[in-house]
């Protein structure tokens, strides 16, 4: 027999839920806000426009994040272009034009597992599909594969990749796209069936259904999805490594074939080095690393802004 | 129209076939010939030089490299930190022109290199000194021998206080930091103390960072750790090094004593090395060269200890020569090991 409860007890129980919620939101936002305010105090000093201009240095005073700053820059910018529209893509073909069947039950199964690979198995296949092309054009541009163009212009191109940006824009394309496919997915679904089914009765094609009317009201959701993959596309280190990202390089990449370093490589390296300097400078990093990140989002809002059609 | 598109897709196409037969015929150098350094121009010199490897070298093949680019600002010079394992497996497959290495090449690594064709020379740069720290309160020790040490780090050793090492010793439990397992550093204080085919004890605090080693041993009376002596040289207020007791009285770790050889067996020394190919590209060849010149200052810049002169000049003469091959695994595939001074000719 179940006890019948005193509205006492009850509004006690709700408070006590309560706080425990709050208590849990507010751990998060404390262990952020700690983190923030020990980077800006030990990185805020060291920051300047010397800071994003100059090469690496093994002087602390003088060294500068200006290849890896546009390396993370050029890699993320190709993860995005490419991983984007590929798993839009996807999630657009499963959802809203495949058959339900033996198929797509592989194929989504599939796409689950690989979220859950650790991003240095993606690094090992970017370095052999990409970086090497498995060994089809030879071990470089100079010894069995070829090169068109000049080093030192914009349209530089050569077989295999190599440890290009390209080859390391691909790889973070691999780590990303089912992150990419599932959240595009989970924002297909949540748009009411009413709606695509008021479109095609007024005598729209599917296509026209899901330009029109499926894909603007799932923007949101595909926006917060393609944040969460950028944020991780440019927090990831181990896959670049494996592909051959460098630490040391003067200049910025000019263009899809030239040698990069990253963000968080720089940080990690000057994180461990012996100095009291170099984690200071590596603090400042962080912050460019984070600026940077807020800055890949903020185009993620925009668009979301811009696409986005309120659902009346 | 369509005969228009066709005649312009054909050129199209001709233009890049002809690229492409075009391509690697312009950037091989067939001939192994040690290039002229006295008449090549530095600021004309152009090129791109590949090295990757041990992020321990790093910070020296970063400043020799930063220093290159002000003589010779044409020449790309990239540097990656894979590790010395991940450094090697790329330069044997000839990928790199230069590898940095905390221990010399590996049999079975050289073995790799030989089967893909790669010749290398090997040059020790400077030592690195390995430097066991305790707790500056720690008021009972002050020297160890090696000994005591394989007591505290093997696995088969039974010291859990440091009574168990020295029955004059507080009876307060041992704590152990060491640096990650896959480091050259690890590896290098395991061969010296339990031997290659000996085991460290698994029970103990482990960190990729050595910084996070220096907080530990700095925030814990019963800590010993160990690790790249220049961690100490910048925390030496912070932590309290031990003297070594190698067999000939103990000897406080200093850039003197690990020059000189006497800290011994816990400095070692640290490698490029350089494909032989490579080296016949005049960048590669005058990239050496400025390294080699001005290793002695720029090692002791960043923190490791440089070697002495007389190692520099044998350095110098093999690379002149350009001798090949490892002088750290005999013929048999057995291991050399002991003081630089005394293996390396």
């Amino acid at each position: 027999m179940a006890t019948p409860r005193s509205t006492a007890t009850r509004l006690l129980t709700n408070r006590a839920f309560l706080a425990v919620c709050l208590l849990a939101t507010n751990v998060a936002v404390v262990v952020l806000a700690v983190l923030l305010i020990s980077i800006l105090w030990q990185g805020l000093g060291s920051l300047n426009w010397n800071f994003l201009t100059h090469a690496a240095s093994r002087k602390p005073a003088e060294a500068g994040i200006l290849a890896p700053l546009w390396g993370s820059v050029w890699v993320c910018t190709i993860c995005g272009l490419v991983a984007l529209p590929l798993g839009i893509g996807t999630a657009i073909y499963l959802e809203e034009f495949a058959r339900k069947g033996r198929f797509t039950r592989i194929v989504q199964t599939n796409i689950m597992n690989l979220a859950g690979v650790p991003s240095i198995v993606y690094g090992i296949l970017g370095l052999t599909a990409f970086a090497r092309m498995f060994g089809a054009f030879g071990t470089s541009a100079e010894d069995g594969g070829f090169a068109i163009g000049n080093e030192e212009s914009l349209l530089y191109f050569k077989l295999p990749f190599g440890s290009s940006v390209l080859a390391g824009g691909l790889t973070l394309m691999l780590v990303i796209l089912p992150i990419v496919i599932i959240a595009t997915q989970e924002a297909l679904r949540s748009v009411p069936k009413s709606l695509r089914s008021g479109a095609l009765a007024l005598g729209a094609t599917p296509w026209q259904t899901v330009w029109g009317i499926t894909l603007p009201a799932a923007i949101p959701g595909i926006m917060t999805g393609a944040i969460l993959a950028m944020s991780r596309a440019i927090g990831e280190s181990a896959p670049l490594l494996v592909v051959g990202a460098v630490l040391f390089v003067l200049n910025a990449p000019e263009n899809l074939m030239s040698d990069f370093a990253v963000l968080p490589l720089q940080i990690f390296n000057w994180a461990g080095r012996p100095q009291d300097e170099f984690h200071a400078i590596a603090a400042s990093a962080i912050i460019v690393q984070l600026v940077a990140l807020l800055a890949f989002n903020g185009i993620a809002v925009f668009i979301r802004q811009k696409l986005q059609k309120p659902l009346q | 129209m369509n005969t228009m598109l066709k005649i312009a897709s054909l050129g199209l196409i001709a233009t890049a076939t002809a690229l492409i037969a075009a391509a690697p015929q312009d950037t091989k150098t067939p001939d192994l010939k040690t290039p002229d350094l006295k008449t090549l121009d530095l600021k004309t010199l152009k090129g791109a030089i590949k090295i990757d490897g041990s992020s321990t070298v790093y910070p020296i093949t970063e400043a020799v490299s930063e220093e290159f680019n002000k003589v010779a600002g044409k020449v790309r010079v990239t540097v990656g930190v894979s590790g010395t394992g991940g450094g090697f497996k790329r330069f044997c497959a000839g990928e790199t022109d230069i590898s940095d290495a905390s221990r010399p090449i590996k049999k079975a690594e050289s073995d790799v290199a030989a089967k893909a064709g790669i010749d290398y020379v090997e040059l020790p740069i400077a030592f690195d000194g390995l430097t066991i720290v305790v707790n500056p309160k720690n008021t009972w020790c002050s020297s160890l021998t090696v000994a005591e040490i394989k007591k505290i780090y093997s696995a088969s050793g039974t010291a859990k206080t440091w009574k168990d090492v020295n029955p004059s010793w507080p009876d307060k439990a041992i704590k152990v930091y060491s640096p990650g397992t896959d480091s050259g550093t690890f590896d290098y204080f395991k061969e010296v103390t339990v031997g290659k085919d000996g085991a460290i004890r698994s029970d103990m605090s482990v960190s990729e960072d050595d910084n996070v080693l220096v907080r530990g041993v700095e925030g814990d009376e019963g800590a010993i750790g160990f690790f790249g002596c220049a961690y100490y040289f910048e925390n030496k207020d912070k932590l309290k090094a031990l003297t070594i007791d190698g067999g000939k009285g103990p000897v406080a770790v200093s850039t003197k004593t690990i020059e000189d050889g006497s800290y011994a067996p816990f400095s070692r020394p640290l490698f490029i090395y350089v494909n032989k190919k490579s080296a016949a590209k005049p960048e590669v060849a005058a990239f050496i060269e400025y390294y080699l010149k001005n290793a002695p200052k720029l090692v002791s810049e960043v923190g490791y200890v440089k070697l002495p002169d007389a190692i520099y000049a044998k350095v110098a003469s093999n690379w002149n020569a350009r001798r090949t091959g490892t002088q750290f695994t005999k013929p048999t595939g057995e291991a050399v090991t002991g003081p630089l001074a005394n293996v390396y000719e």
